[in-house]
């Protein structure tokens, strides 16, 4: 496919590679403390694991997956609300396939939808609005799920009821904001990191601009990439390159999606639909402040919240779930007491084996992968 | 859900709409055109343009100098590899 296969040449792979190596050799790196870089989005985690980029890098380098993968942050208190709306008589609860799975306290939307609740997975909110339109004395339900890459989705969709009159969508908004994640990040105290892999698609929408306060303020270099392996590879050999040369800046690796200020579209249809929380609940993570949006009040009819009681009671993780200490980057995925044992792909405990972004799904799925696979 | 997948427009559908047909590695799929059109890329000129496509939305144009660019890079530095590894060889000799 273009603008895919070329980004997975392995002849490339193995220069940059050999740059990596080469580099580090250099910056005379103490083996008991490697470098700690983060790749924030669950979309590189996945490609990380997927085409063994783990195995190509020296061990003086340690990757740090971070809580970039939206369904992995899900507490299980917000997936107890999705079902307590779609259990109710006339809805039809709608959502992206990677939520059906997600642990609630007593169950998943996938079984609830097997215990009779009309639950759709689709593929677009475009898709939930459809199905608004085509049933006309239902109320439909789309779980509004993800950073800024999907923020405008949800948000044009919602431009384009109110432009068609159509009153009986909703969204139950749970999106996420990147900024508040990575300044908690930042200042977690546990966590020792030398730069960031930026997220791709969230700047597609935001632009980098907004990493500025990161060199600014914390020193530590971020280099935006793209998702095949050569775009991380060379991320990794940029972040690389800006400590040995004591440069702090925000670089592009993804120009050939991402622009400096992002998507003028896309942020005005975001800016026109949400306004912050004052605070939201992540799982692992805690509450961080004003890290998710809500409904604009001039868009409360399309609020699943304001039409609905939701319990929102929160639920803590089950004890022998680590997936927090996993999120921030404390253990490894293996090193989690119930992983590949009590916690599988088949029957998650914890939401970052359920998503094929999360670490532990990811890294059960491929793990054992030493060479890269599926490039050229 | 986060992962965007490249296709090209083939055909606008409903311009009040901004709806196009996207051809996405084979599978033709009507797509959402909002974020790309602007006053500097008109709705026609989205034909034939590759994108970025996220949950049936149009994000990103693909911007095909840049990841010309991009692919430069990694080659110019395989040929200096390569280059040091004549000049290393060159030396033992």
């Amino acid at each position: 496919m273009k603008y895919v296969d070329e980004f997975r040449d392995s002849e490339k792979a193995r220069i940059l590679a050999a740059e990596i190596a080469a580099l580090t050799a250099r910056m005379a790196i103490p083996p008991r403390r490697p470098l700690h870089i983060m790749e924030v989005c669950g979309g590189h985690t996945h490609s990380i694991f997927r085409y063994g980029i783990e195995q190509m890098l020296p061990k003086e380098i340690e990757l740090i997956h971070g809580p970039g993968c939206p369904v992995c942050v899900l507490p299980m208190g917000r997936v107890d609300d999705c079902i307590s709306i779609a259990e109710r008589p006339g809805v039809i609860f709608a959502t992206f396939g990677d939520a059906m799975r997600v642990p609630g306290s007593r169950k998943t939307l996938l079984q609830a939808k097997a215990g009779g609740a009309d639950v759709r997975m689709v593929y677009s909110p475009m898709d939930a609005l459809t199905l608004a339109r085509n049933n006309p004395a239902r109320q439909v339900v789309f779980f509004g799920l993800g950073f800024e890459t999907t923020m405008p989705s949800t948000a044009l969709t919602i431009l384009q009821a109110e432009a068609e009159g159509i009153t009986n969508f909703f969204i139950f908004c749970n999106h996420i904001t990147i900024v508040p994640t990575l300044r908690a990040i930042l200042e977690s105290p546990e966590l020792q990191l030398d730069g960031f892999i930026g997220p791709g698609h969230v700047s597609m929408v935001i632009g980098t601009t907004p990493y500025d306060f990161i060199a600014a303020d914390y020193a530590k270099p971020v280099v935006v990439a793209g998702f095949e392996p050569l775009d991380i590879l060379q991320s990794i050999w940029m972040v690389l390159k800006q400590i040995a040369e004591g440069r702090v800046e925000i670089e592009n690796q993804y120009a050939r999606v991402v622009a400096t200020n992002g998507n003028a579209a896309a942020l005005a249809a975001v800016a026109r639909v949400y306004e912050l929380r004052d605070f939201f609940e992540w799982r692992g993570l805690g509450s961080i402040d004003h890290s998710g949006v809500k409904l604009r009040d001039s868009y409360a009819a399309y609020d699943a919240e304001k039409k609905f009681i939701v319990p929102n009671i929160k639920i803590e993780d089950p004890k022998a779930c680590q997936c927090g200490e996993v999120l921030k980057g404390q253990i490894k995925p293996w090193q989690c007491g119930v992983f590949g044992t009590s916690c599988t792909p088949e029957s998650p405990l914890g939401a970052l084996m359920v998503s094929s972004e999360g670490a532990c799904a990811a890294h059960y799925q491929y793990g054992g992968a030493r060479q890269p696979v599926e490039m050229r | 859900m986060c992962l965007g997948i490249p296709g090209r427009i083939i055909k606008i559908d409903d311009p009040r709409e901004k709806l196009a047909t996207a051809d996405i590695g084979g599978v033709k799929r009507q797509v959402n055109i909002a974020c790309i059109v602007d006053e500097a890329h008109p709705m026609e000129s989205c034909v034939g343009a590759w994108v970025l496509v996220h949950v049936g939305f149009a994000m990103s144009r693909i911007n095909e100098a840049e990841a010309a660019e991009t692919l430069k890079i990694l080659v110019d530095l395989g040929e200096a590899q390569a280059e040091i590894a004549a000049m290393r060889l060159s030396a033992a000799q």
